[in-house]
This record gives C-alpha cells, sequence and structure tokens, in this order.
C-alpha cells in the first residue's frame, strides 16, 4: 500500500496516471467516444479545419481526426501494451528460472539470452518484418522475439539477490518445494523490479512501434494509427503541417506520460532513492546507467 | 592485455556464426516461397508452378539448406552477397554506397551526442537539484518523449521551408548533414547524458572528493577527476552508440531521403527483396558484435579487474 501512498503524493506521477487511466479507457471504448466512423471519408470536407461537428478537423480523405486519433490507441498503446507483457512474461519465466536455479539452467539461458541481445534489436524487428511482410501483427512478434531476453536479463538479476537470501535458504532447509518458494518469496519480491523494467521500456516501444507504421511497414490502410496518420500527414507537410499536430502531440503525451509514470514507480519503489538522491550507491547507478543504455537498443 | 584481446575476439567467432545461420534462416520462415519473391520483385505477371522452379534450378534453390547455407557464408566472407531480386544488380554495389552514407551520418552524430552527453551531463551534476538541472532534465525529458520523425518533420517544416535556410533533404552538401544530425542528436543525447549524470553524482560521495576538498584541491582539478572516474560506465555506454545508432537511423533517414542503408532497406522490405534484408541484418549484426568486443577491450583497458574474468 505503501507504493500507491506514494505515488499518490507525487502529484505529476498522480496527473500522468491518470492520463494513462484515461487513453487506455477512450482506447477500449473507442465506439463510445469516437463522435464519427474512423473510415468514413467524405471528401467534400478534404482538410476542413476544426470545426463543432469535428473537432480537430478532417485529413485528406475528409475523414474525422479525432475519430482516428481516438481509435488510433488501439494499435499504437493498447497493443503495444500486449507486445510489452509478452514479452515480460516470457523474460520473467526465463529469468526467474535461471536466477533461482543457477547452474547449468543459468548457464545455458544466458548464453541464449546472450545471443539474443548480441543483435542489435531494432535492426532483427526490422529484418523480422522484412521477412514475414508488412502488418501491425508481424511488427508485434518481431518485438516480442528480441525484447524478452532483455527482460530475462534484468529479471534474473533481481531474483539473484532474493534467491540468496536467508528466509529462502531456510524455506529450503526446512524442506518446501521449489514451487512454493518461487512463488511465495521469489515472484512478490521482484515484482516491482519487473514493474519498473517493464514501464521503462514502454514509452521507448511506442516510439518505436509508431515508427514502423510510419516507415508504412506497420498496419494497413484504411486503419487509424498514430504513426500512420503522421506517414498521411507527410504527404502533404509542405502545404498543411497542421495535419502533424494531432497525432504527434498524442504520441508525445502517451509517451511522457509513461515515462513520469516509470520513473514515479522506479522512485517509490526504491528506497534507497527517495530518502536522499545524494546517497545512491556506485552499484545501483551502474546497474540503472546499463538499464538506460539498453532502453534505446 | 595481448592475452585478453585474443581470448575476446575468439569468443566472438562463435557468436557471429549463429548470427550468420539465423539471418540465413530467417528467410525461410517467410510464408513467400524465396523463388515466388524472386518472380514477385521482377513484375512477372503470371507466376506457374514451371516457372517457380526453373527460377528454383536458376537461383541453386533446389540445393539442401546447409549446403546453400555454406555456400552463401563463403561468398558473404567476400562481401558478394547475391543479386537483388528486384533490380538484378549486385547487393554490394548497392549496400556498399549506402553504408559509407549511413557510416557518414552515424559518426558526426555520434561525435555530437557524446559531446551534448557530457557537457550537459557534467553540468547538471555540478549543479544537481539547482534551476539549471532541473529545466535540462525536463526539457530533455519532453524531447525523448517525441517521436524522431515527428522532430524532424517540425524541424523541415520551420527551418527549411518557412526560414528557408537548410535543404528539406537529400544529402548535396555539409548542410545536409545539420537537421538529421540534430534530431539524432537531441534523440540520443537526451538519454545519455542522464548516463553521464548519474554516475559523476555516484562519484561526488566518494571519499577522494572529500579528501581533495579539505586538502584545498581546487574545484576545477576535483571536477577533472570526478570526470575520469566517472568515465567508466559511460565508455561501455558510449562504445556501444555507434552501432545502435547505425541501426537506427532508419527512420530519421527515412524522413530526409538520405541515401543510406535504412531507406534502401526499408525499400528492400517493401519490395521483399530478400538477398538484400539478409546482407544488411549480417553487415550490422557483425558492427554491433564488433564494437561489442572493442567496447570490451576499451573496458578492460581501463580496469585490470575486468582483464581477469575472461
Amino acid at each position: 500500500m505503501n507504493i500507491f501512498r506514494n505515488v499518490w503524493k507525487d502529484k505529476l506521477a498522480f496527473l500522468s496516471m491518470s492520463v494513462v487511466a484515461a487513453i487506455v479507457i477512450v482506447g477500449l471504448f473507442a465506439p463510445v467516444f469516437a463522435p464519427h466512423d474512423p473510415n468514413e471519408a467524405n471528401m467534400e470536407l478534404r482538410f476542413a479545419s476544426a470545426s463543432w461537428e469535428y473537432w480537430l478537423g478532417n485529413d485528406h480523405l475528409g475523414r474525422c481526426i479525432l475519430s482516428r486519433i481516438i481509435y488510433g490507441i488501439r494499435p499504437s498503446v493498447l497493443w503495444v501494451f500486449v507486445a510489452l507483457a509478452a514479452s515480460a512474461a516470457i523474460g520473467a519465466a526465463v529469468g526467474f528460472l535461471a536466477g533461482y536455479f543457477r547452474g547449468r539452467t543459468d548457464a545455458v539461458l544466458m548464453r541464449i539470452c546472450d545471443v539474443m541481445l548480441s543483435f542489435p534489436g531494432y535492426v532483427m524487428s526490422l529484418a523480422v518484418v522484412g521477412i514475414l511482410g508488412a502488418g501491425l501483427d508481424n511488427i508485434l512478434i518481431a518485438f516480442v522475439l528480441m525484447k524478452w531476453a532483455w527482460f530475462a536479463r534484468v529479471i534474473r538479476t533481481s531474483v539473484m539477490q532474493y534467491a540468496e537470501a536467508d528466509y529462502v535458504r531456510f524455506s529450503r532447509a526446512i524442506g518446501t518445494g521449489h514451487i512454493a518458494i518461487m512463488a511465495k518469496h521469489v515472484v512478490p519480491v521482484s515484482l516491482p523490479d519487473i514493474a519498473v523494467a517493464s514501464s521503462s521500456a514502454f514509452g521507448s516501444m511506442i516510439l518505436q512501434i509508431s515508427g514502423f507504421s510510419f516507415l508504412g511497414l506497420g498496419i494497413q490502410a484504411p486503419h487509424a494509427e498514430w504513426g500512420m496518420m503522421l506517414n498521411e500527414a507527410r504527404e502533404v507537410m509542405f502545404s498543411r503541417p497542421g495535419l502533424m499536430l494531432a497525432p504527434g502531440l498524442a504520441i508525445v503525451i502517451v509517451v511522457s506520460a509513461v515515462n513520469f509514470l516509470s520513473d514515479a514507480l522506479q522512485t517509490a519503489l526504491d528506497p534507497k532513492l527517495m530518502k536522499s538522491g545524494k546517497k545512491r550507491q556506485e552499484q545501483a547507478a551502474a546497474a540503472s546507467a546499463r538499464l538506460e543504455g539498453r532502453e534505446v537498443a | 592485455m595481448g592475452g585478453y584481446i585474443v581470448r575476446r575476439s575468439l569468443l566472438s567467432i562463435p557468436l557471429l556464426l549463429v548470427i550468420s545461420f539465423l539471418t540465413f534462416a530467417l528467410s525461410h520462415l517467410s510464408p513467400l516461397d524465396p523463388a515466388e519473391a524472386v518472380l514477385q520483385a521482377q513484375g512477372v505477371p503470371r507466376i506457374t508452378e514451371e516457372l517457380i522452379a526453373a527460377t528454383k534450378a536458376e537461383l541453386g534453390m533446389d540445393r539442401p539448406f546447409l549446403v546453400r547455407y555454406a555456400d552463401w557464408l563463403v561468398s558473404s566472407l567476400k562481401l558478394d552477397f547475391g543479386s537483388s531480386y528486384v533490380t538484378g544488380k549486385p547487393v554490394w554495389s548497392l549496400l556498399g554506397p549506402a553504408f559509407a552514407n549511413t557510416l557518414k551520418l552515424t559518426l558526426i552524430s555520434v561525435v555530437a551526442i557524446i559531446v551534448m552527453s557530457i557537457a550537459l551531463g557534467v553540468l547538471c551534476a555540478l549543479r544537481e537539484g539547482k534551476w539549471t538541472d532541473k529545466s535540462v532534465r525536463g526539457v530533455s525529458f519532453l524531447l525523448t518523449a517525441m517521436p524522431s520523425y515527428w522532430l524532424a518533420a517540425l524541424l523541415i517544416w520551420y527551418f527549411s521551408v518557412k526560414l528557408d535556410w537548410l535543404p528539406t533533404s537529400g544529402m548535396d552538401s555539409y548542410l545536409s548533414y545539420v537537421l538529421p544530425v540534430i534530431v539524432l542528436t537531441i534523440n540520443y543525447a537526451g538519454i545519455y547524458f542522464r548516463v553521464v549524470r548519474s554516475s559523476m553524482l555516484s562519484q561526488l560521495n566518494e571519499d577522494y572528493v572529500l579528501y581533495g576538498r579539505a586538502c584545498g584541491l581546487p574545484e576545477r582539478n576535483i571536477t577533472m577527476r570526478l570526470l575520469r572516474n566517472s568515465m567508466q560506465v559511460a565508455v561501455s555506454v558510449f562504445g556501444m552508440a555507434i552501432p545502435i545508432l547505425l541501426g537506427s537511423t532508419v527512420v530519421v533517414e527515412n524522413v530526409f531521403a538520405w541515401p543510406g542503408l535504412g531507406t534502401l532497406t526499408v525499400n528492400a522490405i517493401l519490395g521483399r527483396d530478400f538477398p538484400i534484408i539478409q546482407a544488411y541484418v549480417l553487415i550490422l549484426a557483425a558492427a554491433f558484435v564488433l564494437f561489442n568486443t572493442v567496447s570490451d577491450v576499451i573496458n578492460a583497458a581501463l580496469n585490470p579487474k575486468l582483464r581477469k574474468e575472461l
């Protein structure tokens, strides 16, 4: 409960939490919130500016931009979250096995991760999309394939700290089974680390996947997606630069809210960071540096 | 030290082999038959079974998988990646110049990124919690939340269209570098300067800083020492910046119509030109492994403790 209280205390974190929650709700119930059909073309309204009927105006086919932004939440944010959850789940499973059992299991699993991480992630996602063909589903598959190894690494490191704790050793000594120990003593304490790792990856993943759509490799027309909308707006960038505004701002707002939340979560979960920003241990700084460095990849 | 370099380099050979195998195998995961892809890419109107079989025989695709892999690997080492399905030109004749163009952009950007990150990181660390620190972090927070292609479009719109100072796209003069480099720098320096800042901050609490101050060393000397010690974390991060950037300029290149690897590859993906995609992945993965090795070696040179690990 302490975690929630701390996040609550931080007003900016609270604000970003509400922004994220609102976007998720609007995205889930897009048909309720969208004033028009996102794919309904209306050539008379080509490039119309904002009006009471169409709050954000209309695009090159006269489609309602607001409705397209609202429907675009689904592929741009919600599906990205699904891909993130999938890769975090695979990574967590591998990380738990490797970090808890150590020894040969650890060695084999970590060598596999090493190979995966020695690939430039972005390039490989591009290649997978190239081979499987363009489309949102293929992009999401590519990202899950590339991201799980990173999660496995981070989670293994976190599990290893707890797997050697005295209470775990005690449980083992009195004959508690491995599964029971994991479920009771290891998984719950490393959940915060998983949350921090996934939330820090979420923002960059939204950006990267929208970038793929921007390149025309993602969702196919006529479906709305923010990166795609920007791609369409680019065609008329010189004559109607205003069209780039709404989808771009939508991405900026979501990503900054997610990043803020991730930072707040990290502070709330790490008492060391919270009490005094100054007394950070070298290891923690190095670890976070590595984490941040990888995030870009 | 020499032994370490040899051991570390040997370690990367099996890795490269695994990578090359995965790259080659990848094209067999495609739902599309490669021979069919060739015909489609060449725009053959009616694709018949016989035509597919003939193409297969012509390109040697009817041989066993491992034989073809060995063949491909050997010729790849000679930079012969076959020929493009679409244009029929040798892949390297397309990829080589594009790689050079991307490398130019990357190297200039990496220099800008490192300079900016260190400058901002040191500035923020020395003014921790003060106005400068807060505003730099706030602005960078907002800038890193922007999609790079959007930022690029905004800059093009303002500097190239409205003010007409810089070219909108292409790679014609040194002025063409300005906008792409700015976009890449903003994107990456916004992340890397935090690494420099936090490693500086962790050093600030070390005893040698206190001791130096107690001895009355000028603050500038202390800062230089701090910088040197906090570079260790930064070196490993910066070492990877070149290959990471090489692989992720795709979007920025696309916006600025930069005649580089990214533009070439996206077109290859849209045209299902597998040989180009394969060669692209192989080259970048090799660059990745190479730079990883180099940055490990540099780290080992800076920190003797690491040499014993291998």
